[in-house]
Formats: C-alpha cells, structure tokens, sequence
C-alpha cells in the first residue's frame, strides 16, 4: 500500500471523480504554485468506488467555482494544526466570471477586454451558462 | 417608477409599469400633435453612436431629439469614428458622457450597448445589437398595437419570418410575454426557429404559444401579423440565405383568410417578404408603425431625461 504523509496546514480536495484530478490539477495551475502539491489517483473509494485526491500544502484561499465548474461533486477540506477545521462541498457554480469564454461568435467578450466573460446558470446537469452580455448559452466542456 | 437617468438596453431594464408608462407618454404626444414639444429638450444634447448602417432608427431617434429642440453629435459608420484607430467600447461611453446627455448606440457586436452603459455616466440606449435586443423597436410595436388594437390581453399574435436572427422579435416576444398577451404564434421555417434560451425563457414564464411552419394554416385566427425580414446580413452561409429568402411572402391571396381587423406589422425595411399590393390594404399600418417609432422615442428620451 502507497502512503501519502497528510499535511498540517493547506487544502485537500478529496471525492474527486476518478480522472478529473489531473484536469483540476491542471485549470488551477497547481504546477506552478511553488508550494508542495500532492495529486493522488484511482484511490480507493467507499462512495465512489475510485477517486482522486489533491492535497495543498499551506494554502487555503482557492477558486471554488472554477472546481465546482470542473466536478461538482468535491469536497474542499481546510486544514489547520493537522485537523479539518472547515468542509465545502463545492457544488455546480450559479455564476462565473472569466473562467470561459461565451461560444456566441458575435458576443461582445469575444472581441472587447473590458467586457469579461460573464455567465449564469441556465442548466445544472448540461453545464449550460448564459452569457450576462447577449444572453446565448454556453455549454462549459473540459 | 423612475425612468429619469435610467438606461434602456433590453426591454427588461424597465418594469411593465414603466414600459406602459412611455406608450402612454407617447400616445398622449401623438394625441397633442408633434408641434407642441418644440421646446422640451432645448438645450439637450443626444449621442447617436452608430456603429452599423440604420436609416430609421438613427433618423428617427435624430429626428424625435430634434422636434423637442434639443441638438444631436455622432457618426453613422463606425469608420469615421475613433473605433476605426482601435478606440474600445468602454472609453468612447466615458467620453461620450462629457458631451452629451443621452446616447443611443448601435453596434454588430452583441451586448455592446450594455458594456458601454457600464462605463457611462448618462443614460444609454440600445439601438440595435446584433441579432440581440432592439427596446425602442419594442416600444414602437407596443405603442402601435396600443393605438390600432387595444388591449394586449385580447390579441393573437403572430409572428413570421427570421425568429432565429430577428432582434426586433426577440425583443417584443419577450415584453409581449412579461405584458400578459393572449397567445403568441411563431412562424419559421425550422432553419429560423427562435433561439433554444428563449424559447425556454418563454415557456417557463408560462406564456401561451405554438410553432409553425405555414402562415397559412393559422391567419385566420391571428389579430395581429407581424412579418420578419429575412436577413442576409446574419448569415454566415450566402448558399442558405438564398434558399430560405423567399419562404414567406404576404400577397393578397394569403391575406382572403385574415380577420378584416388583423394589422400587419413589419419594424422594415422590407425586402420582398410583404407583396407592394398589400401596402393599399387597410389591414397594412407599418407605414405608421414608423411614424410611431417617432413618438416612442421622443417620450423615452423625454421621460429619460426627466423633462416630462
């Protein structure tokens, strides 16, 4: 059996489903945070059967609608002094900004800086967003 | 209601209140004569900041600004202006807000009108967004069913043409929807069919419709006719919009089944979609449809700019 040390001070995203961890890895360019990051795969799982998992060293603040976008079904868990001391269950984001672009080839963001990306959620099981500017819906993919 | 200082970027920026509020303004203006408001903006300035051709809104809003006495700057090519040297949305609106005191834009861009509102400290007006919203051809067509129909409660409604790229369809729909119409029949070859959000939108606001594909089968039942134009600037494909182009056109002979008080409506210009035979018919009022586009942007700005 593989063991993986737990950490006393950051984040660990834990019930991933079993493939998004590298894509999570990967949106939130963990890589490049220079702090030390542990991504764990195919881990067993009593729920889910399989998960993955990604473990945060000495962070805390992260970007929970690009990971609710991402997998809705993660649960973010704060780590202080070796204990949990606060569990989100992210859940799919009502609204987002700048995380994606508007499919619309004719909507102003696809052309002009100032007018960032805006969405709200039309459909929860599609991943279907409506864009704040000229209202056509976007389906948000990986 | 509060319509002074506001902006109006899609129909749904304004409460019904303040929607009826501005076709009664306008109606009331109509009533008086055009003669009496010469005074009403004196001193006013209105922006027109056109970055897509538009003979009738742009004169109609020029004109409306002009019989209150007020004064109008802009351009009607986005050429001329400093859009051409890379100029973005946001800092012509912050500009435009020292010198003048209303604008209206137009642009090909879709929400365009509503990021320059963001960044504007006057009140903006949406005069057309792509294939997006146009409010004050909404306005129009409200302040003209008001005056040659009545009541929206009482009305079928039928709309036939381009429901997919049409804005001024877009618009109405919409506020027709939120302003308690009878029902609404939409008329489209399956190419043109509304789009799938607002269809949705409409559906779960409970609003009475039916799709169809032939104007025949159903004018009979129809109160008020409003026709689309087919337009080709919307279409990225020149093979598909000559193929659809003439899939509606309004003769005489589709027009034997039609109430004897249905209107015909058309925002125009029109192509070929309404025959010229129609234009003698009684029934055919989108010539003073236009003239209506006058008086509801006249009592939209007026009210805008809190002078009324």
């Amino acid at each position: 059996m593989m063991q993986v040390t737990s950490i006393s001070e950051g984040i660990v995203l834990d019930h991933i489903t079993q493939g998004n961890g590298l894509k999570i890895f990967s949106q939130l360019n963990l890589a490049e945070l220079g702090h030390p990051v542990v991504l764990l795969m195919n881990v067993p799982s009593r729920v889910l059967g399989r998960k993955d998992i990604i473990k945060i060293q000495d962070i805390k603040d992260i970007d929970l609608a690009l990971i609710g976008l991402v997998d809705p079904s993660i649960t973010v868990n704060v780590i202080t002094g070796g204990k949990i001391i606060r569990k989100h269950k992210v859940g799919i984001p009502q609204k987002v900004k700048g995380l994606f672009k508007c499919s619309n080839p004719r909507c102003v963001t696809n052309v002009d800086t100032y007018a960032e990306p805006n969405f709200h959620l039309v459909d929860a099981a599609n991943r279907e967003y409506a864009c704040e500017y000229c209202e056509e819906t976007t389906r948000y993919r990986l | 209601m509060a319509i002074r200082g506001k902006s109006l970027i899609a129909p749904d920026d304004f409460t019904v209140e303040e929607l009826q509020q501005v076709v009664r303004t306008a109606s009331e203006m109509m009533d008086v004569g055009i003669d009496s408001f010469s005074g009403l903006c004196r001193g006013k300035i209105l922006a027109t900041l056109f970055y897509e051709p538009s003979t009738r809104t742009r004169l109609s809003f020029e004109a409306a600004m002009l019989r209150m006495g007020g004064s109008v700057i802009g351009f009607g090519d986005a050429n001329t202006s400093s859009a051409a040297k890379g100029e973005s949305i946001a800092d012509t609106a912050r500009v435009i807000s020292y010198y003048a005191d209303i604008a209206v834009m137009r642009h090909h861009k879709e929400g365009a009108p509503k990021l320059a509102a963001q960044y504007a400290t006057i009140p903006f007006i949406n005069g057309g967004d792509g294939g997006h919203q146009h409010p004050t051809q909404t306005l129009t067509d409200l302040l003209t069913i008001h005056r040659y129909k009545g009541e929206l409660a009482d009305q079928v409604v039928a709309f036939c043409g381009d429901l997919k790229f049409g804005r001024t369809v877009h618009s109405l729909i919409r506020t027709l929807a939120r302003l308690g119409v009878k029902k609404m029949v939409l008329i489209s070859p399956e190419e043109l069919t509304l789009p799938q959000h607002l269809y949705r939108q409409l559906q779960a606001s409970g609003a009475q419709m039916e799709v169809e594909t032939c104007l025949e089968g159903v004018i009979s039942d129809v109160d008020v006719l409003y026709m689309t134009r087919i337009q080709r600037e919307r279409f990225f494909n020149e093979a598909d919009y000559q193929r659809l182009k003439d899939t509606y056109i309004l003769d005489a002979r589709k027009l034997e089944g039609a109430k004897s008080d249905m209107i015909i409506m058309h925002p125009l210009p029109r192509v070929n979609e309404i025959a010229y035979e129609v234009d003698d018919d009684p029934r055919a009022i989108y010539f003073k449809q236009a003239e209506c586009g006058l008086y509801a942007r006249m009592a939209l700005m007026a009210l805008q700019l809190g002078v009324i």
